[in-house]
């Protein structure tokens, strides 16, 4: 059972939703220790009417002992990045002695806030400088009228992001700069973190346990370390982790776009036998994956260099050739490559480029890195080369399958990016290693991804609203594979969405199947290119509005997977219009209706 | 109907398909439903059967069928459209609106004209079937009929020289199509948003019941000396007897037809049997009485043993036609003379007695479609846009611009050349070929049939070469499968698709399709096929009298006997 005061399998297992309605209002703004009160208050109540009481949200929520600080570790993951390295967080904060409290922003009360003494915030940005799902909240209230003075507070903010991108790591830099305004004391200097977050993370973190030591020194010895929220409860600990990934081996990458499709999607089975993993429904699956031959090869020629030239990378000596196929990024385009490969050739074409940003992320987002190169050949050492390049950082698929029913298999549905561009071929790194250049019963570096902000309801009897077009359809064949196994009473709908019928229609005899034996009740179809007006996901979810909400009203949870940058912010607003016309609703309740879905585990995404 | 028993009436547990026509409410079933799911592109249970009564069959690419199934795809279906057109005559405003459709909505972009002397479009998907109904609507084409237990589209002679003759004969095709179509508003309703009329009155259907027929039925309309049509591959053929160039009544015929089953020696290909002659009067009553007579009698218990030949056999010639003198109030009058000399089509130009110019076109396989230097679909198209005439679909799968006046002849046929649809290497053989669809759409196919025929053709223009006969040509059809579209059982040299590459290669018809050619090798491959005829060609050019065709030459050689009564010699 899961410890949060506003779980949401209460609605559907214990109240109704009116009485779950009327206990959240009237225990809204309360603060920790009323909640206490209130819970043991009502435990009482239950042992008087007799029978068993489980045992109560407060109990394992009691505040840490009396004076001694504790260090409030909030994280807003959208990937598990940022989630990680709170974690990492709180071990070492255990290892120096200190109370510490683990809490995913989804489920931290914000006006909490102002009674922290020490808080650590480590937040991803995605998308267009958006703050994660769980952050959201959160991250409206510290840059709102409401925030509080935070003037006995002290903090430090580990942002995470991707530095391609036009505003890397702006909801760290927010919360930072919010924090600070409101009167709080910064512990350490920000960090923001690219996509080889680790070895900054790392020495971040001690510098904040370093920094912690002199308001820490005098508390307790037995330091306790409470952890909060179903995020961090429901996760299994894995034995194969990213740094330790299983060798699993490859069974099978079967295209299952028709023969005129413009898309080649592939359904990946991958054994994971005899290596005990064991995942959920949700959950992604983490593929370490080899650069293409042709492509490492491109880089060697079109340079000059030789490649079995001997190279360090991260402390370890190897040839040129083994580097750039195993342990470097060389596909997708970052502004620290240009800066370091520039550097190092004194290309004077990129020197020019680089004086106009807005340009220069244009060209970028166009190209791979090598066309970089092509564009602007030069002369540089062979460790020069390595050094432009980031780690090669494994690339997560949200899982295909449900071991209920395929066991020690798992299975991904991989859009194969391959086009042609400047005259050459392109492709992308991990989807070509796993569609092309893996055979058959190859070996493949993974491991699991836990992803607890996207589950199926707890309660069997829960009806489920899925949208997921594209690829975005594979946490879904999980789901509906888990729910047939559980025979599941609880009411289906799925909407797909992709270009054609005859061509794209992901998995479509399965989803035949499910609908005649009637554990999937609706499907709703948009084939984009099939009329001549584009019809999307969005589209199908307005015209079902109605009903659509009737779900809703009936405790249905809504999940969304698939195209973070459009489709994502495109189901959300039919969403609020929908919430709007027919809950009868301004458009701010009907936004905040979405945020109480969210807080409830509702509303759960898995975007990328 | 006749309320006391015949003892002409099988008894037994009716076939599935029977169930199927009563539950339809009138050729209805839950086709509409089936057009709302957008979850398969095909049509479920019954409805897969009953939009054959609406002129298509769903059909998938069977090339790619598991490759589909790999794909976690369900086969790529999609319907067949077969439209009705009665003695295959079609406007050329008509031909530019199925040109267009056929372009913009099909999977394959080409018409198909067929042996049934209509068009077929193939590779329509669901979403677009209704507004192919109400297009062919808006330019006066539908296809009730075309298919299923009903009477189908009704031939009619292609003979643009005896053009008085032909108006009169192909007003005739189309009264007789109209007079046996369904009258359910099933098609209105489903296809071209036709108003629901209520009706209580049964039976819905008074000439083919309620019940439709046991089996497909097949009508045409001949003008001899021409056999366009092959009348021994029809239930019910008109033989035109003309006075003086004026139609005064029909011979007619009734019992002719090709399918048969593999292995299943009650199944057997037959020729028609002469009832006599009758006036332009009794025409439709006759035809009614005809229908009627199958549609009482006709087998339902055993669908393979159920079409109009297998009553014919199994009740007597002469007690069928009793009762459809009985039904039609009409006594067989004495078979007036008649003769067949030809069936293949005369291309090129001729002048009708009109003084208009016709000008018959030679599309191999009926299949219209631009090849890579043979741009035959816009060739059609061109002619189309400047023609004042009409075009005719003959049942060789050919087309004739007719009615062509004298002052239009060079631009047409400067079109024609300039499109590849005349093509002057053509050669006999060529033209006496013929071969139905088969694969990769048919569901029925076993072997390749259209795709093998032009190679097939080749080769067999090599052997007649070798033999010092290139001017020569066989009678030579294919059919993917033993229920006869491509007419294999008229043809001197027939296949019929047995298994991928396999045949069983039949022997000895006649080159006017009154013999039925008798089975010599039974499932051989291609070069087995190519083999045998090396050796019976190379024997024909040394041994034949005369002209001697080859059909017959095979008979008189003893190569093959002849089947004479095919009830009881087909298989001996």
């Amino acid at each position: 059972m899961s410890q949060q005061s506003n779980n949401p399998s209460a609605t559907g297992a214990v109240l109704n939703e009116q009485q779950f309605n009327a206990i959240t209002q009237a225990i809204s703004g309360l603060n920790r220790d009323q909640l206490t009160w209130i819970s043991g208050y009502a435990a009482g109540m239950a042992a008087a009417q007799g029978g068993a009481v489980a045992p109560t949200a407060a109990s394992a929520v009691a505040p840490a002992q009396t004076d001694a600080p504790t260090l409030t570790i909030l994280f807003g993951s959208q990937t598990g990045n940022a989630k990680g390295v709170a974690q990492q967080c709180q071990s070492k904060a255990e290892e120096a002695g200190f109370n510490s409290k683990l809490v995913s922003m989804a489920d931290y009360k914000p006006r909490s806030l102002k009674a922290e003494t020490h808080v650590a915030l480590f937040v991803s940005t995605h998308g267009e400088g958006d703050a994660p799902d769980d952050a959201i909240e959160l991250h409206e209230f510290v840059s709102g009228k409401k925030a509080p003075k935070l003037s006995n507070t002290k903090y430090a903010v580990l942002g995470l992001g991707d530095s391609s991108y036009e505003f890397f790591c702006q909801t760290g830099k927010d919360f930072d700069e919010r924090l600070g305004k409101l009167g709080g004391t910064e512990l350490v200097a920000r960090a923001d973190c690219d996509v080889d977050y680790e070895a900054q993370a790392e020495s971040w973190l001690n510098d904040l346990i370093a920094s912690l030591k002199d308001d820490f020194s005098a508390a307790a010895p037995a330091a306790q370390a409470v952890q909060t929220g179903s995020a961090v409860q429901g996760a299994p600990e894995q034995a194969y982790t990213k740094k330790a990934p299983f060798t699993a081996t490859l069974l099978d990458a079967q295209k299952i776009t028709g023969r005129d499709s413009v898309k080649d999607i592939r359904h990946i089975e991958i054994s994971l036998e005899d290596s005990g993993i064991t995942y959920k429904a949700g959950d992604a699956l983490g593929v370490w994956f080899k650069n293409a031959p042709s492509l490492v090869e491109a880089f060697i020629d079109t340079l000059s260099l030789d490649g079995d030239a001997e190279v360090t990378v991260a402390d370890a000596t190897c040839t040129l050739r083994e580097a750039l196929s195993s342990k470097l990024e060389l596909t997708l385009s970052y502004p620290n490559f240009i800066k370091a490969y520039q550097a190092a050739t004194g290309s004077e074409s990129l020197a020019a480029m680089m004086e106009d940003k807005a340009k220069l992320r244009t060209y970028m987002a166009e190209r791979q890195l090598i066309d970089i190169v092509r564009d602007h050949p030069g002369s540089l050492t062979a460790q020069q080369l390595v050094e432009a390049f980031r780690p090669l950082t494994p690339r997560l698929y949200s899982i295909a399958s449900s071991q209920t029913e395929v066991e020690d298999e798992v299975h991904l549905t991989v859009a194969h990016v391959d086009y042609e561009a400047f005259g050459h071929r392109h492709q992308g790194g991990a989807s070509g290693f796993l569609c092309e250049y893996l055979e058959e019963s190859g070996e493949v570096d993974v491991f699991v991804e836990n992803n607890d902000h996207f589950r199926l309801p707890d309660d069997a009897n829960t009806p489920v609203i899925m949208v997921g077009p594209g690829t975005g359809i594979a946490p879904f064949r999980a789901f509906m594979q888990e729910r047939d196994a559980q025979d599941a009473e609880g009411k289906n709908w799925l909407f797909f969405g992709n270009p054609h019928f005859t061509q794209d229609f992901l998995y479509q005899v399965e989803w035949q199947g499910y609908v005649k034996d009637g554990l999937l009740d609706k499907i709703t179809l948009a084939f984009s290119r099939d009329q001549e007006e584009k019809v999307y996901v969005q589209h199908r979810l307005l015209e079902h509005g109605k009903e659509v909400y009737e779900w809703l009203q009936q405790g249905a949870h809504f999940y969304v997977c698939g195209d973070a940058m459009y489709m994502a912010k495109d189901v959300e607003n039919a969403l609020i219009s929908i919430v709007q016309q027919y809950g009868e609703k301004s458009e701010a309740d009907a936004k905040a209706y979405l945020v109480e879905l969210r807080k409830a585990k509702r509303y759960q995404k898995d975007v990328y | 109907m006749s309320n006391e028993k015949s003892p002409f009436i099988v008894e037994g547990k009716l076939a599935d398909n029977e169930r199927l026509k009563r539950e339809s409410n009138n050729l209805r079933g839950t086709i509409e439903t089936d057009l709302k799911d957008d979850l398969t592109g095909g049509f479920t249970a019954d409805n897969f059967q009953l939009i054959r009564f609406h002129g298509m069959y769903q059909q998938d690419d069977r090339d790619i069928r598991a490759e589909r199934a790999k794909q976690k795809l369900e086969p790529l279906h999609n319907v067949m459209l077969r439209a009705r057109l009665p003695g295959g005559v079609i406007t050329p405003d008509q031909w530019l609106a199925i040109d267009k459709f056929a372009a913009d909505h099909t999977m394959y972009g080409s018409i198909r004209l067929t042996t049934r002397q209509t068009f077929q479009f193939h590779g329509v998907l669901k979403p677009k079937i209704k507004s192919m109904h109400q297009m062919l609507n808006k330019v006066g084409i539908d296809s009730i009929a075309t298919a299923g237990d009903v009477n189908r589209n009704v031939l009619c002679t292609s003979n643009p020289v005896e053009s008085a003759l032909h108006v009169e004969a192909y007003a005739w095709a189309k009264k007789i199509s109209e007079h046996l179509l369904p009258k359910t508003r099933a098609y209105a309703e489903i296809w071209l948003d036709g108003e629901r009329v209520e009706t209580t009155e049964k039976p819905v259907e008074p000439i083919l019941g309620d019940n439709y027929l046991p089996r497909k039925f097949k009508t045409t309309v001949v003008i001899p000396p021409q056999n366009d049509v092959d009348v021994h591959a029809n239930d019910l053929n008109f033989v035109a007897i003309a006075e003086n160039g004026k139609l005064i009544g029909f011979n007619v015929l009734v019992g002719g037809g090709l399918a048969m089953t593999h292995g299943d020696k009650s199944t057997f290909p037959r020729k028609a049997s002469d009832f006599g002659f009758i006036g332009l009067d009794d025409t439709l009553a006759v035809a009614a009485a005809v229908v009627t007579t199958q549609r009482d009698w006709g087998n339902r218990v055993n669908r393979k043993n159920a079409k109009t030949k297998y009553t014919l056999e199994r009740v007597g010639v002469d007690n069928f036609k009793a009762e459809v003198e009985k039904r039609a109030g009409v006594t067989f009058g004495e078979t007036r003379p008649y003769e067949f000399t030809t069936r293949g089509d005369s291309f090129g130009w001729v002048e009708g007695i009109d003084g208009k110019y016709h000008l018959t076109l030679f599309i191999e396989n009926g299949r219209i479609l631009d090849y890579p230097g043979k741009t035959l679909k816009t060739g059609c198209a061109e002619i189309a846009k400047i023609h004042t005439g009409d075009f005719r679909l003959t049942a060789n799968q050919n087309l004739i611009v007719a009615g062509v006046p004298a002052e239009d002849k060079e631009k047409i046929e400067a079109l024609a050349r300039e499109h590849g649809l005349i093509a002057p290497e053509t050669s006999n053989q060529r033209l006496d070929s013929m071969a139905c669809v088969a694969l990769p759409t048919c569901p029925l196919a076993m072997a390749e049939a259209e795709r093998y025929l032009p190679d097939a053709v080749t080769e067999l223009e090599g052997l007649l070469a070798k033999h010092g006969l290139a001017d020569d040509s066989i009678i030579f059809r294919v059919t993917g499968c033993p229920n006869g579209c491509g007419r294999a059982m008229l043809a001197e040299v027939g296949l019929v698709g047995k298994g991928p590459g396999k045949y069983n290669f039949h022997l000895g018809g006649d080159r006017e399709g009154t013999r039925i050619p008798k089975m010599y090798r039974e499932n051989i491959s291609e070069e087995e096929i190519m083999a045998e005829l090396d050796s019976l060609i190379g024997r024909w050019a040394k041994e034949r009298n005369g002209n001697e065709s080859f059909g017959d030459y095979v008979i008189r050689a003893e190569i093959v006997a002849p089947v004479v009564d095919s009830a009881r010699d087909f298989y001996e």
